[in-house]
């Protein structure tokens, strides 16, 4: 079971929800802010923010089932999203996610044993003038090779 | 005068700064607005300017703010579009990393125009560093009095918020982003009432592209007439095309409406890279009807791709190049919308799942000879038939490859299959 949310969290959830005509409309906005802090939303976290806003729990686990960017499970520290829509493909993005496959030794959707990175393909992350492209947490790299790649997950820590 | 009238300052260091801007004519649209104009002559304004919206379906932004209920209790709402998701298309990133108060300028001269005082700015979770630009750039406009209660004194209030979407394409279609903003899921909202009667909360809601609002402040300064001339006279000023795919220069390009397609992918993008040959060209964003390497010939604006049986939808170019297997298109845009069905129509959430298998089938080198003629049928049992424009939208780009390239995707199929 995850602990409460900071007091500063619970603050900053108020603050949001005062610029919407309903409680409601916060949600989105203090999901972010849930995530940014735990890393994912369980249901204990469903539970929690369903109280704050004043809403049924279900409504959460509605909203957080349909929107791609909230994890339910735990990720790795490092979460890389390869782009493999249209122009990111044109430009080489499947052997690159071959190439990621093969040097984290996991599948898409998994993550690594050492919880350091998790694996996804990704619809178009709008940066398609920089094709091939992926985010690793919500910094974007573009115009990738094998090298690049190779460069840049050997500098995280 | 340059013809260009959201990037002509992208040069210059830390436009996103207010400073800056301020230095560049920054806000003067605004002040022009606020305390000379009347609202009434606003609108006319940007009537007469035809500019047409930038987010895809091209429609008059200035028709669309006279459908708001002028005497009416209840608030109003301006919605602006940066939820950015259609394949291809990274322009709007652009003006709002670059440019954000020109966005906020745009904003400002809207909600007078049409009496709004709270502002919304949806943008695509994927984009929180721009998200966090925007924020830094709204503080300013507060501290410098172009936002807030009464803004350079003349008693007009706005605020003006960032709100960050989270991963799904459906609410870039604009009642899914209101159930979106509402905190829901983003499932579209059979029409009528529209938006600008019924939007968000259940009050009038004016919904616009980023592009689309960002234009508000020239045309106010420089006026409809000098708009026009810019562009076409029924489809005013310039676009941002994105160029992707296989040319030497992908990026962002601002040319005048009108600008014709082959100019822009060799002579703005570079032409195709090095040793490789032209083939199809898809030319609004992915939704579009493709263009043979043969039909690139062609105007771009609203009308001439109508006509071409085409759409010039967000203005992204995405170039494919000879050496790619149709095949392998159809897979991706399939593969698309089946993810982004929202699921609320049969038509839409079977037929795209399904289609979406047939193809990965195909790709798997196990297509039938009656494959591609099943997919016609349900991609035509989407058209027309769907609560939002999804349906149509994935339905167009698979039937014009169908279409377009029938030998070619016939080919892959095994013999006596
Ligand atoms: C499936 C779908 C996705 C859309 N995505 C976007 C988008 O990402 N950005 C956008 O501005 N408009 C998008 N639109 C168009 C909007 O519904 C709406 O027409 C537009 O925001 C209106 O603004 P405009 O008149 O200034 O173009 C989308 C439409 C559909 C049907
Ligand atoms: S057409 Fe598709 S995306 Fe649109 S409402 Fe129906 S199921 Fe949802
Ligand atoms: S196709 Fe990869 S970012 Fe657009």
């Amino acid at each position: 079971m995850s602990p409460e949310l900071t007091d500063q969290t619970k603050k900053k959830i108020e603050e949001i929800a005062s610029r919407y005509a309903s409680k409601e409309a916060a949600l989105l906005p203090v999901l972010h802010l849930v995530q940014h802090e735990k890393g994912f939303i369980s249901q204990q976290e469903e539970k929690q923010v369903a109280h704050l806003l004043n809403i049924k729990p279900i409504k959460v686990k509605e909203v957080v089932t349909f929107y791609t960017m909230f994890n339910q499970k735990e990720v790795g520290k490092y979460h890389i999203q390869v782009c493999s829509n249209l122009s990111c493909s044109l430009l080489g993005s499947e052997s690159l996610i071959d190439h990621l496959k093969n040097k984290l030794g996991i599948e898409i959707g998994e993550t690594t044993s050492d919880k350091k990175f998790t694996l996804m393909t990704v619809e178009c992350l709008g940066a398609c003038e920089q094709a091939p492209c992926m985010m690793i947490n919500f910094d974007y790299f573009g115009n990738l090779d094998k090298e690049k790649i190779d460069n840049i997950l050997d500098n995280l820590e | 005068m340059t013809d260009k009238i959201l990037t002509q300052h992208f040069g210059l260091e830390n436009l996103f700064k207010i400073d800056v801007y301020l230095e560049n004519k920054g806000y003067e649209a605004a002040k022009k607005a606020l305390t000379d104009m009347k609202a009434d002559e606003i609108l006319e304004e940007v009537k007469a300017a035809n500019l047409r919206g930038r987010g895809g379906a091209g429609f008059p932004a200035g028709v669309k703010w006279g459908f708001v209920p002028k005497d009416i209790e209840k608030p109003k709402y301006l919605c602006v579009n940066a939820d950015e998701g259609e394949p291809g298309t990274f322009k709007d990133r652009y003006i709002m990393t670059h440019n954000p108060h020109l966005l906020i300028e745009g904003i400002i001269i809207t909600s007078f125009c049409v009496g709004i005082h709270t502002a919304f700015i949806y943008i695509r979770g994927e984009y929180e560093a721009v998200a966090l630009r925007l924020e830094q750039a709204i503080s300013e406009a507060y501290d410098k009095d172009f936002l807030g209660e009464s803004i350079l004194g003349t008693g007009f209030k706005l605020d003006v918020y960032v709100h960050r979407g989270a991963g799904a394409y459906i609410c870039g279609e604009e009642t899914a982003l209101l159930e979106s903003l509402e905190g829901k899921r983003g499932n579209p909202r059979l029409k009528p009432p529209f938006p600008a009667s019924v939007g968000l909360f259940g009050c009038p809601t004016v919904i616009n592209n980023v592009e689309t609002v960002s234009n508000i402040p020239s045309i106010i300064l420089n006026g409809a007439a000098w708009f026009c001339q810019v562009g076409l006279p029924k489809d005013g000023g310039t676009r941002i095309f994105g160029v992707s795919g296989m040319v030497k220069k992908p990026g962002i390009y601002e040319l005048p409406v009108g600008t014709n397609l082959k100019e822009i992918i060799i002579k703005h993008a570079g032409g195709m890279m090095e040793g490789k040959k032209l083939k199809a060209v898809i030319p609004g964003g992915m939704s579009a009807p493709i263009l043979t390497a043969e039909e690139i010939d062609i105007s771009m604006d609203f009308d001439s791709l109508v006509e071409a049986k085409s759409m010039l939808g967000s203005a992204a170019i995405i170039v494919i190049d000879e050496e790619t297997s149709m095949l392998d298109v159809l897979r991706r845009v399939t593969k698309f919308y089946s993810h982004e069905s929202c699921g609320q129509c049969t038509p839409c959430r079977i037929g795209n799942s399904w289609i979406n298998k047939i193809v990965k089938r195909m790709a798997d080198g196990n297509g039938k000879r009656e494959d591609l003629d099943k997919i016609i049928q349900l991609a035509n049992n989407m058209m027309g038939k769907t609560l939002c424009p999804l349906g149509d939208a994935a339905a167009m780009p698979v039937l014009s490859i169908i279409q377009k390239f029938r030998k070619e995707l016939e080919s892959y199929i095994p013999l006596g299959n």
